[in-house]
């Protein structure tokens, strides 16, 4: 990567760096600004929201600065969407279940998929044959095609809860995990896991000790994807779900809209910018990985 | 020499006895996947394939009617049915349009961002952004845009079905433009710095380098964007949703959306939306094994 970068800057130098500087922060800010509106409008009166979408007085800055900061307190009104939005969604208890079912969904999808992953590169039966083929038969096939079945099994066996969902995931999302791991264990060289063997390992520790610290960067892409996949997804937990019960944020915020036919607009702009705001802060944080994780997944898949 | 022909034997043997202690644990390894694989995949897929030849409206009211199904897509009451026809047409046409836009655009910016200009890695954070933020999020912050821009001139987005196109376009080129430029991004670098020193030594224009040096060396990441782009597009379903919600009267459905209205929109009619959607599957299946195709032939010719 780094030898990489060298030669760009060496071979590849632009002449007109200094123009496409201004123009590339022009158009970044053009790209993200859809989201900075909706922060503004986020603190505006929703009588007002369509009225000003883009402004943020409701007179001209050229009728003087006091009558632009009159017309400025008529359209603004504090945290008063906020206060709306977290009542109608019940936003905190939506946050917990969204939290709750990816962070525990990913994990089990990690342990469960790389121990199957490795059972199925080291023993050779025609079992193990079938279930990788299937495993990789299960990426092509479309949601749309399982939902009603799925949906009912999952009614009929109680999975209709948080703690339910995690096994339609791991179940789902073991087509990707499972081929992605199995891609890497094949790298790995017997020699290592034999040496442990010897020494008297299990096949459990062999794993644990051995194996699993050896898959950290294809764990790390498999989180990535599989994280960003289930934080997202709304057809499948809006389906398997109790969502009279449990809401994850994009059924919270579906439900925005369904459940008074209209849109309560100053409600909407308020969660929308909560729910925006864990993954922008989760993005800067791990943003190597993620942009990483994202390159490994689509050169692979 | 004797131990020179033992080795590979004693190797094997090895692999074997380690390949015996694994299989005990079969329990241990396997088996969680494999009950939560049959119950998330396996046995919905194969009963949703049965289904889609039966009148049902739960999983074990089911009664046999053949090709029924298949049939009412097509015709109702003697009459033909074009929605479903309709729909795959939008689809197709939407894919397409999204399929060059973004790969376009995607090209020309991860070019751009490969320049060694200022500001590239912030660039790049920000045209990645919007991809993380999901399907139904994304549609109700455009949602909000359109509207206010098009209430300048008394519509909507749900005004005909090609303001609800062209809004979709937007909002799936927002959210995929960062992802495909990244990968492009990686295929650039990846392209020999001697390979374009020496083409520039040859005395070949920008436009040149572009035709003869860049795209080919590009092959396999334009093949790979395309095929995201072309499976994301057949796919798209949240932004479909949120966004239009299948208006102005169901004109503007893509496939998925069309397959979830049939099957929980009215009732008696569970069956034809299986029926639909065991043929949305099967033209995605038709993709993916044209693309596994298409991908292998470009490795062996390289």
């Amino acid at each position: 990567m780094a030898k990489n970068k060298e030669q760009v800057s060496t071979v590849r130098r632009a002449k007109h760096s200094g123009i496409l500087t201004v123009l590339f922060s022009i158009i970044s800010i053009l790209w993200i600004s859809p989201m900075l509106v909706v922060l503004l409008n986020s603190f505006k009166r929703k009588a007002y929201i369509f009225r000003y979408p883009f402004g943020f007085s409701a007179n001209s800055i050229t009728d003087g600065w006091d009558k632009f900061m009159q017309g400025a307190k008529q359209i603004f009104c504090g945290t008063l969407n906020y206060t709306n939005g977290l009542k109608a969604t019940k936003f905190w208890g939506c946050f917990g279940n969204s939290l709750f079912i990816t962070v525990c969904s990913v994990a089990v999808i990690i342990l469960c998929c790389s121990m199957c992953a490795w059972y199925i590169v080291r023993v050779h039966t025609k079992f193990t044959r079938f279930m990788y083929v299937m495993c990789l038969f299960s990426m092509i096939v479309p949601f749309q095609m399982v939902m009603f079945t799925l949906s009912k099994f999952a009614n009929m066996l109680h999975l209709s809860n948080p703690v339910g969902i995690i096994i339609v995931y791991l179940g789902f999302g073991a087509g990707l995990a499972v081929f992605m791991f199995t891609g890497f264990v094949k790298g790995i060289s017997l020699e290592i896991e034999e040496a442990a063997m010897i020494d008297g390992c299990n096949p459990i520790q062999t794993f644990f000790l051995i194996v699993f610290p050896i898959l950290k960067p294809t764990t790390v892409t498999v989180a990535i994807l599989q994280a960003m996949w289930i934080w997202n997804d709304y057809l499948l937990p809006s389906l398997v779900l109790n969502v009279n019960k449990y809401k994850t944020i994009p059924i919270a915020v579906q439900y925005l809209k369904q459940s008074h036919g209209q849109i309560d607009w100053g409600a909407m702009m308020a969660v929308l910018v909560l729910a925006i705001t864990p993954i922008v802060i989760f993005y800067i944080a791990c943003q190597k990985y993620i942009i990483e994780g994202v390159l490994a997944g689509a050169v692979k898949g | 020499m004797s131990e020179y022909s033992l080795a590979p034997f004693i190797k094997k043997r090895k692999g074997r006895i380690m390949e015996k202690a694994i299989k005990r644990y079969f329990p241990l390894f396997v088996m969680p996947t494999l009950i939560a694989f049959a119950i998330g995949f396996i046995v919905p897929f194969v009963y949703g394939i049965f289904l889609s030849f039966c009148k049902f409206t739960t999983v074990v009211d089911w009664s046999w009617v053949g090709l029924q199904n298949y049939a009412r897509i097509f015709v109702v009451n003697g009459k033909l049915d074009t929605s479903f026809l309709h729909s795959i047409w939008y689809t197709a046409l939407f894919t397409v349009t999204s399929v060059l836009i973004i790969n376009v655009v995607a090209f020309a910016i991860g070019m751009a961002l490969t320049k060694g200009i200022k500001g590239t890695n912030l660039f790049r954070t920000a045209f990645f952004l919007p991809n993380l933020i999901g399907g139904i999020v994304l549609s109700y912050i455009w949602l909000m845009i359109f509207n206010a821009v098009l209430q300048n001139f008394s519509k909507t987005i749900v005004y005909s079905q090609w303001y609800a196109f062209w809004g979709l376009i937007i909002v799936v080129c927002w959210q995929q433009i960062g992802y495909m430029m990244i990968i492009y991004i990686a295929g650039i670098q990846n392209i020999p710095g001697d390979l374009i020193e020496a083409a520039k030594i040859d005395g070949a224009n920008a436009w040149q380098m572009l035709r003869n040096v860049t795209l080919p060396m590009l092959m396999p990441t334009i093949t790979i964007c395309s095929f995201l782009t072309l499976t994301n597009g057949f796919k798209l379903f949240d932004q479909n949703l949120a966004l239009t919600g299948g208006n102005p009267g169901k004109m503007s459905q893509l496939l998925a959306l069309n397959i979830y209205d049939t099957m929980y929109g009215t009732t008696g009619w569970q069956g034809v939306g299986q029926a639909k959607a065991v043929i949305f599957f099967i033209l995605v299946a038709i993709i993916a094994v044209a693309q596994n195709k298409l991908t292998t032939s470009k490795e062996v010719e390289s």
